[in-house]
């Protein structure tokens, strides 16, 4: 069946969004992530997998700078968003997060009003003119969340009041609102249950029309359900990068392999 | 079948404990934990008896120092004696020394016991004189003055007694004790009895040890704490407005934007060393700083204020840091996620969330600046302060007492009047601290939000 499901979604799109080349991280004198190259595409789901502490959530928390925030880390190598390099000294990652949203592990909604959790990146980012533009966009963004129809009524309950998968699409409809060009998803289902990640995959699905979605997850079947190119990370290398279909039927490096079938990991 | 029972042995051979009887180790671990709860209630049984004893001393001590006795006469305000021109101009009529006003009292009291046909035995004039507080004659010349009408008219004027009649009738002072007391005698209770029958002599309800400043040692019945509470007020204002926006400031800088380095370490812990100084070395500190380098007057609420600034800041730093740090790392992430600034997370997101624990802090810290003594001790706000501070700011460069400092101060006076004004003074800071505790609580349950 999963096999089905690859095949019906094929790489549609070719252009590259972020371009990552010898990408070094250390934390401290540690090593965390060594000579990753990878070309993340547009309008694709390109997932990351590999076991614990294989540097896959330290890569894509490279890509939006979120790394700048633990004081210890360092980045090295060049990664560039349409071709430029976001760890220019003039880049202002604020700037850069505005484009490159981020869903976490975790649901993070803010103790605030659903509507307000929505609608803070578009009022930071001056996106609206008015309130009733404001509206607009939150109720975009919660539709794009698939999650209108379930908060439509309580818009100004707390977002903290809402159940785990429904606080992870608020998540995710708070990404969406100031209108990314890429959305990183940090194991966005780990503390789901499968009814909740259903959905949340299916989501996934539907935003890859719009945005370059990049999700890290432990669970292959995952990344074989959602995704058209997956990269496999161990130990801090990147150790192999293709077609979903390719990774999960036709692995080239017997560590794949292993990892595939269950043997380390 | 009994093979089956014979091999399958090992338990079997040591016959299964009945869960119906305690083996002897559980039954020492529930004796164990039976001790330590009977420790854990003996220990609050104790604090709490300390408390009530603590408690039952100072306001049987104290609640004395809100009722006072006095001893309401008529009185003719003779217009030939206060205002020999006669023109009830102001300034002519402060020319009248108290002196005159006390012999009016004087009089006046002689003739309400010969109206009222009082005759008792061994009553000297200095008993009848000295019945009235050596205080009443000014605050009599201040109520005429206040009020120069009155100039002609006779009359019912509230005189405060002295402080061992007053004792008298809050149990301090009995006939026995009065009988070889050199401030006052057997008759002159007796006269006070006397006028009590009459309806003339009331304990009543002492707004004044509120609103009155110390009184000399003499008459610790006009003593209030009015320049200990607005001293203390000023002080508490310098704090509030110096210690609060300086603590909250350093702690959110430290907590969200400093590097994390050698430098920030030794601040850090200098911080946490300063909250362990002990008080009187910030007294001796602004001492040295405030008085003798920026020659700020003495006794002055600034400085008062100043030292406890120094005080409060780690009190106040500590706890915003240890509130801000309670803040999930996963509401930063998810400001700086859709694109804020490192500012913008901490002042949309992080600060609300950490405020509760901040204001604790803060009022916490504003309590224990307010009950603080031993730095005020060197900067000389121990002084006898009888003038009202004006209102600030210049207020705050005035000479003022503060609450503790009066408590010690009265406590150190031969007069046992004053340790009934010393437990008053203290039941009255214990209010004060037991209301800023309550807005603790009040501002913690509102704006304490779960996440």
């Amino acid at each position: 069946m999963n096999d089905m499901r690859i095949l019906e979604r094929a790489v549609q799109q070719n252009d590259i969004k972020i371009s990552a080349r010898k990408v070094q991280v250390y934390y401290g004198e540690k090593h965390a992530l060594k000579d990753v190259d990878v070309d993340i595409l547009d309008k694709n789901v390109t997932a990351f997998i590999g076991p614990s502490g294989c540097g896959k959530s330290t890569f894509l928390r490279c890509l939006n700078r979120m790394n700048d925030t633990i004081d210890i880390s360092r980045v090295e190598g060049k990664i560039t968003l349409d071709g430029e390099d976001i760890y220019d000294p003039r880049v202002d990652p604020v700037q850069l997060r505005a484009r490159v949203g981020m869903v976490f592990q975790k649901p993070n909604p803010f103790p605030k009003s659903i509507y307000d959790n929505v609608a803070y990146g578009p009022r930071i980012h001056g996106m609206a003119r008015n309130r009733a533009e404001l509206d607009e966009i939150v109720e975009k963004s919660l539709r794009g969340a698939a999650l209108w129809n379930e908060v439509k009524d309580r818009l100004s309950e707390p977002g903290t009041g809402l159940s785990g998968g429904q606080q992870q699409r608020l998540c995710i409809a708070r990404a969406v609102a100031t209108e990314p060009e890429v959305l990183l998803m940090d194991e966005p289902c780990s503390a789901l249950d499968p009814i909740a990640t259903s959905q949340v995959e299916d989501l996934i699905d539907q935003l890859r029309a719009d945005y370059s979605v990049v999700i890290v997850t432990h669970s292959m079947q995952q990344a074989a359900r959602v995704s058209q190119k997956t990269a496999f990370f161990h130990l801090g290398n990147l150790v192999e990068y293709g077609s979903t279909d390719d990774i999960f039927t036709r692995p080239q490096d017997p560590r794949t392999e292993s990892y595939i079938s269950g043997r380390i990991g | 079948m009994s093979d089956a029972t014979q091999t399958s042995g090992a338990p079997a051979a040591q016959p299964k404990a009945s869960l119906l009887v305690a083996d002897p180790r559980t039954r020492k671990r529930n004796a164990a934990e039976a001790r330590f709860r009977a420790y854990g209630l003996a220990a609050i049984i104790a604090s709490l008896l300390a408390l009530v004893v603590l408690l039952f001393t100072i306001f049987s001590g104290g609640l004395g120092a809100f009722r006072q006795t006095y001893l309401t006469i008529p009185v003719t305000l003779d217009a030939a004696l206060l205002d020999k021109s006669g023109n009830r101009d102001p300034e002519e009529i402060k020319k009248v020394l108290t002196l005159t006003y006390g012999k009016i009292l004087d009089q006046s009291l002689q003739a309400a016991i010969e109206q009222n046909g009082i005759v008792i035995e061994g009553l000297t004039a200095k008993d009848v004189s000295n019945l009235i507080s050596k205080e009443a004659s000014a605050r009599f010349r201040s109520h005429v003055l206040a009020d120069p009408e009155l100039i002609g008219q006779t009359i019912e004027e509230p005189v405060l007694v002295n402080g061992r009649v007053d004792g008298f009738y809050k149990g301090r002072v009995t006939m026995e004790s009065a009988a070889r007391d050199g401030n006052t005698s057997p008759a002159q209770l007796q006269l006070a009895e006397a006028f009590r029958e009459k309806g003339m002599l009331a304990t009543k309800w002492n707004w004044s040890f509120l609103t009155n400043p110390d009184a000399s040692d003499q008459r610790p019945e006009a003593a209030g704490v009015g320049v200990a509470i607005l001293g203390s007020l000023y002080m508490m204002l310098v704090v509030l407005f110096l210690a609060v926006p300086i603590g909250t400031a350093a702690a959110i800088y430290l907590e969200e934007f400093a590097p994390k380095n050698r430098l920030t370490d030794i601040i850090e812990v200098n911080i946490s060393n300063l909250a362990a100084v002990p008080s009187i070395v910030f007294g001796i500190l602004g001492l040295a700083a405030f008085i003798n380098f920026a020659h700020l007057p003495q006794s002055a609420p600034i400085v008062g204020g100043l030292v406890l600034v120094l005080m409060t800041l780690p009190r106040i730093i500590i706890p915003a840091r240890a509130a801000l740090k309670s803040v999930p790392p996963s509401i930063r992430d998810a400001a700086l996620g859709v694109g804020a600034s490192r500012m913008q997370s901490v002042f949309h997101h992080v600060l609300p969330l950490a405020t509760p624990g901040i204001l604790t802090g803060v009022i916490l810290g504003l309590a224990q600046a307010l009950g603080e003594t031993a730095p005020l001790l060197l900067i000389g706000m121990v002084a006898f302060v009888k003038n009202f501070p004006a209102a600030p700011p210049e207020g705050l460069f005035d000479p003022a007492s503060a609450l503790p400092v009066q408590v010690y101060n009265w406590t150190q006076r031969a007069d046992p009047a004053f340790m009934e004004r010393a437990s008053g003074a203290i039941i009255v800071l214990l209010v004060f601290l037991l209301v800023m505790n309550l807005f603790a609580i009040f501002l913690r349950r509102k704006f304490e939000r779960r996440w």
